[in-house]
């Protein structure tokens, strides 16, 4: 499954990356080495084996549903690059 | 011997005696920051007046009688991935340069509680993606046994500081090895502990499935008592295990007597040097002497491991880091339109290993490819788990194996290949997709350079690794004079 310069395109797209042209080929290249050798992965049965998402044996964790006090309006906008009436402002959508 | 060489518990002692103040020891550590970070370049933020008040606040609480335990006034550094309220949390990327967290990680604040100083944040490869610290987006760290090699990654700043004396102990994250790795690089104490263990509330998300928290120290004891403070659930991280917290530092002390210790062949195999496969040998030996039994084991699948991860770690990694949006904190690169403002932000903020990284978990992740990438990996992890399952289910109590391949390489030396750079975690990258403890312990220097050996156990087993790691420590490695070897090399500051 060689990655082509337009499923480079197609990828950067879906990742909200923009590439030069230069880069792309670079990219295609080295991620091309590393899929190849992720290929042998493809080698093992793993017929009936169930998939590991998460190694401890967890079930919902659940805590009473109580009124807590969480970060000010403040604190929360305090990183933000641009802000307006409490709220976080960007630029227009379309 | 001076404040700046000592340990944890000398340290405290020399407090607890009066010999010493926290002031003393912390304007110690910051002149030694000036006077060598500068060519060891640990440090991307140094917290100069936060430390002198905490440590003021420190020798107060000594003299009233109200000190807080063994970690009261000892002066520390945090890799700069750990959320500090009012201090500077770059995780070494353009993208968070600004960045000033308002809360503060719950492990950071667990230490806080126990009174200890912090001199500042210390580089790291960005996000977390890396094994030698040379993706930061800042600064490349020295290996202060050899200024011209890595410190090894991602959390390099932290494991170079510690072994040059640059803070009693410093904390890291753990994605495939990122403490391991570094800390045997480095000829330091470093310990990965159970998926769990350890709150990741504020950690800044790399993979989530395979962070941990993990503790860089100058012996196996400093670990044990660092581990004591921080370990334990937090309701603000619900992978938190409520499993009660063990009796390191008691554990220390108790002896290999009877342990079985298993030695995996898969550790021995090619790629790893004959020269450490040599003291792993002789590091058998020694814990045998001391009563334990060593055992020769096999994990069939580890060599999947290391493909396992990077499909694993790059797919959540795509997802984590799709938050760095230029909206909420952060750079913004400012377009016309909100979808220009994206691209132009993540364009410019991450550096070239994380966007090789999202885009490569992009790819896994994506319609066509997911069964036979995303799908088919997790179902090897479960094999390369149920490996280390069967052989603590038949009474091995723990694993001797390398720490990594070979001792530190140079600088600049695989920064073009990555799958070679990658390479340098097939030792490490196992434990974190079982999610079990591994402990690595300084044994000798190989050339100059230091070796780290890795005690592996079963989930929550950290007593036990403390236990034989105790047994397999030796006498601390002091790194050669740095201004000395800056000097020679023609390095300037």
């Amino acid at each position: 499954m060689a990655i082509s310069l337009d499923d480079v395109d197609y990828v950067a797209k879906l990742a909200k990356l923009s590439l030069a042209v230069d880069e792309k080929e670079d990219y295609a290249r080295k991620l091309n080495s590393i899929l190849q050798y992720m290929e042998q992965l493809q080698d093992i049965d793993t017929k009936d084996i169930l998939p590991t998402t998460h190694v401890l044996p967890l079930e919902n964790v659940f805590r009473e549903d109580e009124l807590r006090e969480g970060l000010s309006l403040e604190k929360a906008l305090s990183n933000a690059p641009d802000t307006q009436d409490g709220y976080f402002k960007v630029p227009k959508i379309i | 011997m001076s404040l700046t060489d000592l340990t944890i518990r000398q340290l405290s002692q020399a407090l607890d005696e009066g010999a010493t103040t926290s002031l003393e020891a912390t304007e110690a550590y910051l002149q030694r920051i000036e006077d060598i970070d500068p060519i060891i370049s640990s440090y991307i933020t140094v917290t100069w007046g936060n430390a002198v008040e905490a440590a003021l606040a420190s020798d107060q609480r000594r003299a009233k009688g109200q000190k807080l335990g063994v970690l009261d006034g000892i002066p520390m550094a945090l890799k700069d991935i750990f959320c500090t309220e009012g201090v500077l949390t770059t995780c070494a990327s353009k993208m968070l340069h600004n960045y000033i967290p308002p809360y503060n990680a719950t492990s950071w604040k667990r230490l806080q509680e126990a009174g200890v100083v912090l001199l500042g944040k210390c580089n790291m490869d960005e996000f977390a993606m890396g094994s030698s610290t040379e993706n930061s987006a800042y600064q490349v760290t020295r290996n202060p046994f050899d200024i011209e090699y890595v410190p090894g990654g991602s959390s390099g700043g932290s494991a170079a500081a510690l072994a040059a004396d640059l803070a009693t102990f410093t904390m890291g994250t753990d994605t495939g090895g990122s403490v391991r790795q570094p800390a045997a690089y480095c000829g330091v104490v470093g310990l990965k502990p159970t998926y769990g263990r350890i709150s990741r509330f504020g950690i800044i998300p790399y993979a989530s499935s395979l962070d941990q928290v993990g503790i860089f120290s100058k012996d196996t004891w400093d670990c044990a008592a660092v581990l004591e403070k921080v370990a334990g659930k937090d309701e603000y991280d619900s992978t938190s295990a409520t499993t009660p917290v063990g009796k390191y530092t008691e554990a220390c002390s108790r002896g290999v007597k009877g342990l079985k210790i298993g030695l995996p062949r898969e550790f021995m195999a090619e790629g790893i040097e004959k020269r450490i496969i040599t003291q792993l040998h002789a590091a058998a030996e020694k814990l045998a002497a001391q009563g334990a039994e060593i055992i020769d084991v096999s994990l069939p699948h580890t060599k999947y491991a290391l493909p396992t991860y990077y499909v694993l770690a790059t797919a959540e990694a795509s997802s984590n880091l799709a938050r760095y949006d230029g909206v909420r904190y952060g750079l913004r690169v400012e377009k016309d339109n909100l979808n220009d403002t994206f691209l132009a932000t993540r364009s410019a903020g991450f550096g070239n290993e994380v966007k090789r990284r999202i885009m490569l978990g992009t790819y896994v992740l994506s319609s066509g490819y997911y069964d036979a990438y995303y799908n088919k990996t997790l179902q090897v992890r479960t094999l390369i788990k149920r490996d280390y399952d069967e052989i603590f289910a038949s009474g091995i109590d723990c694993l001797l194996t390398p720490a990594a391949p070979s001792t530190a390489f140079k600088i600049g030396e695989k920064t073009d290949d990555p799958l070679s750079m990658y390479m340098s975690d097939v030792c490490t990258v196992p434990i974190n997709l079982a999610g079990l403890p591994g402990l690595v312990v300084p044994y000798g220097l190989l050339d100059g350079m230091p070796l780290g050996l890795q005690l592996i156990g079963p989930a929550f087993s950290e007593e036990t690794l403390f236990t034989a790691g105790t047994a397999l420590e030796g006498e601390r490695l002091i790194p050669p004079d740095i201004i000395e070897q800056a000097k020679a090399k023609g390095v300037t500051k």
